[in-house]
């Protein structure tokens, strides 16, 4: 198969990056914002900036026909 | 009227309004196996989406998250934390397979390990590991149904016959409507899931704290340590976080049912928007982490975690409430049951029975089978609900490090074509021993690290050695299929 250009790979580590391996930098209960603890703050935020790395991977991404096209003979 | 019988008649009309659509479903579409299955290969954006979150929000998540929430306090991040990456690993993962699906009429998981290993075998061996560790998943969402009536009765009703009832429809509507059936009950499940779920997850804090920030404030004076990992427990800090999200985040998708809703799509696009927007849909796992933290200062000492959910909710809101949140969780715990019986049949029938059994069956006998299965599957699941429950988390957790050891097969087998069918089987097999010892000789965690990561890294190591040892196949759908190989990147 045709692999994923590097543009949305890399996109898509950035979530990787901000929300799993960084998990001792941003694991603490201070500063508390929007009145969550930081820990919980941080990775609900990311359920935000998650779908936005995505959607620019997105746009390398799609398929140039009609999503909806019943063919989307290539 | 006891609150009981209001509360449990609220959730009888919901689970009878849902199961009818599931019913009505097949109107207007002639149920052959493909459409029984895949739906037609015809759903748009909003379908997929409906039977994508329909499924991956189980009763499990529902009952269970909040339930970790309370007992083991910080390392339930792990939850938010893999919600949004699955989705990122389903953004590279499930348009290629949509698109190998569409080109070759492929139906489950293991139609595209045939396809690209041409081993019935190694098919054979696949469906068999996706059917046998469903079962121990189709028996969380019984046993999570059971509790639900039990503790909406005020223990009036025992669990085993509303577990029997609850899954005799299950099986009806997935008998009758097929997959689109399971996609027209999950509308119902998603609108209720997110009225419930929004309103307890607000309303909770609210009244026993006077809002959200003045919980935690709480909680966090009171119990500090309950909020940063470990949390309340000894061995799940920082690295089992990482290992526990990675493994979650690559395995979600191998689950044969998960798998197999790539090929209910329309588009390969479709599967990409719908990965770039599912992450939102973890705000709802917010809600419900906040109602377990916010129960460890309200209701000290429930000794069932699973049960925390149900209790506090029955504790807060009137009865009639306490029926429309119920039946929610309900069909939470029947819409993934559906899918659950619906793939583990389909696999029964297509990849394991067919091929070995009876070479020369027809689709039509092929759909028979599988529906035979539906009712064996459930039956199975049914017995083993009723007679075993200690250990139904290790089975979860055995479950999801042994499906999640299809990925190397899956992701290396798509991407590279030096991967052979000699290396898919022995990493297989090697990353179910390992996960199978490590989690049965209570090593997991091992050494702090999720022991399916552990037996994935051994798996990716034996799979790379023995494909490098093996001559590459000269077959599967890179070279069937030159025209998509080569392709141009159809950037714009």
């Amino acid at each position: 198969m045709k692999r994923p250009s590097l543009g949305a790979i890399l996109l898509g580590l950035i979530p990787f990056a901000a929300t799993c391996f960084s998990v001792a930098l941003w694991d603490r209960i201070y500063p508390m914002v929007l009145g969550l603890p930081f820990n919980f703050f941080w990775l609900a935020l990311w359920l935000f900036l998650t779908p936005l790395c995505m959607w620019g991977a997105y746009r390398f991404e799609r398929t140039t026909d009609d999503p909806n096209d019943e063919g989307g003979a290539h | 009227m006891t609150p009981s019988i209001i509360a449990l008649t609220v959730i009888c009309i919901i689970v009878v309004i849902g199961s009818l659509l599931g019913f009505l479903a097949r109107f207007h579409h002639e149920m052959d196996l493909e459409q029984w299955t895949v739906g037609g290969r015809g759903f748009g954006l909003v379908l997929v989406w409906l039977l994508m979150a329909g499924e991956i929000y189980t009763t499990f998540t529902f009952l269970g998250a909040s339930g970790w929430a309370y007992l083991k306090g910080g390392p339930v991040l792990y939850v938010l934390g893999y919600a949004p990456l699955m989705y990122v690993v389903s953004f590279y993962l499930l348009p290629p397979i949509w698109e190998v699906g569409r080109k070759h009429g492929l139906q489950t998981q293991a139609d595209f390990f045939e396809l690209r290993y041409g081993s019935k075998y190694l098919a054979a061996f696949v469906a068999l590991v996706g059917v046998v560790f469903l079962i121990p998943y189709l028996q969380i969402q019984l046993t999570g149904l059971g509790l639900i009536v039990e503790v909406a009765s005020f223990g009036g009703i025992h669990r085993t016959p509303a577990m029997i009832i609850g899954f005799s429809l299950v099986a009806g509507f997935v008998f009758v409507g097929g997959i689109r059936g399971v996609a027209w009950v999950s509308i119902v499940k998603d609108v209720l899931m997110v009225i419930s779920v929004l309103l307890i997850g607000l309303a909770v804090p609210h009244i026993y704290f006077g809002g959200i920030g003045n919980m935690f404030a709480a909680l966090a004076s009171a119990k500090p340590a309950h909020l940063i990992m470990p949390g309340s427990t000894r061995n799940l800090g920082h690295a089992w976080y990482i290992t526990s999200v990675f493994i979650t985040a690559l395995g979600f998708y191998m689950w044969p049912q998960y798998f197999a809703c790539a090929f209910t799509a329309k588009s390969g696009n479709i599967l990409r928007r719908n990965a770039a927007i599912m992450p939102l849909y973890g705000i709802m796992m917010t809600l419900v982490l906040i109602v377990g933290f916010s129960a460890v200062l309200v209701m000290p000492g429930i000794r069932d975690s699973n049960l925390v959910l149900l209790a506090i909710v029955r504790k807060t809101f009137p009865s009639w409430l306490l029926g429309v949140i119920g039946g929610a969780a309900a069909l939470t715990a029947m819409v993934p049951a559906a899918i659950q019986l619906l793939s583990g049949a389909t696999l029964y029938a297509k990849n394991l029975f067919r091929p070995i059994f009876a070479p020369n069956m027809t689709d039509q006998q092929v759909a028979k089978v599988a529906k035979i299965m539906v009712v064996v599957l459930t039956l199975g699941a049914l017995v083993f609900a009723i007679y075993t429950s200690p250990t139904l988390v290790d089975l979860l957790l055995l479950g999801y490090a042994g499906v999640t050891q299809l990925f190397p097969g899956v992701a290396l087998g798509l991407f590279s074509k030096r991967v052979t069918t000699a290396g898919v089987f022995a990493g297989v097999v090697t990353g179910i021993s390992v996960a199978a010892v490590l989690m049965l000789t209570g090593h997991d965690p091992y050494d702090g690290l999720n022991a399916g990561f552990i037996a994935l890294a051994f798996n990716f190591v034996v799979t790379g050695v023995v494909s490098l040892l093996t001559p590459a196949r000269v077959a599967g759908f890179d070279e069937t299929l030159p025209a998509l190989a080569s392709s141009p990147p159809g950037t714009p």
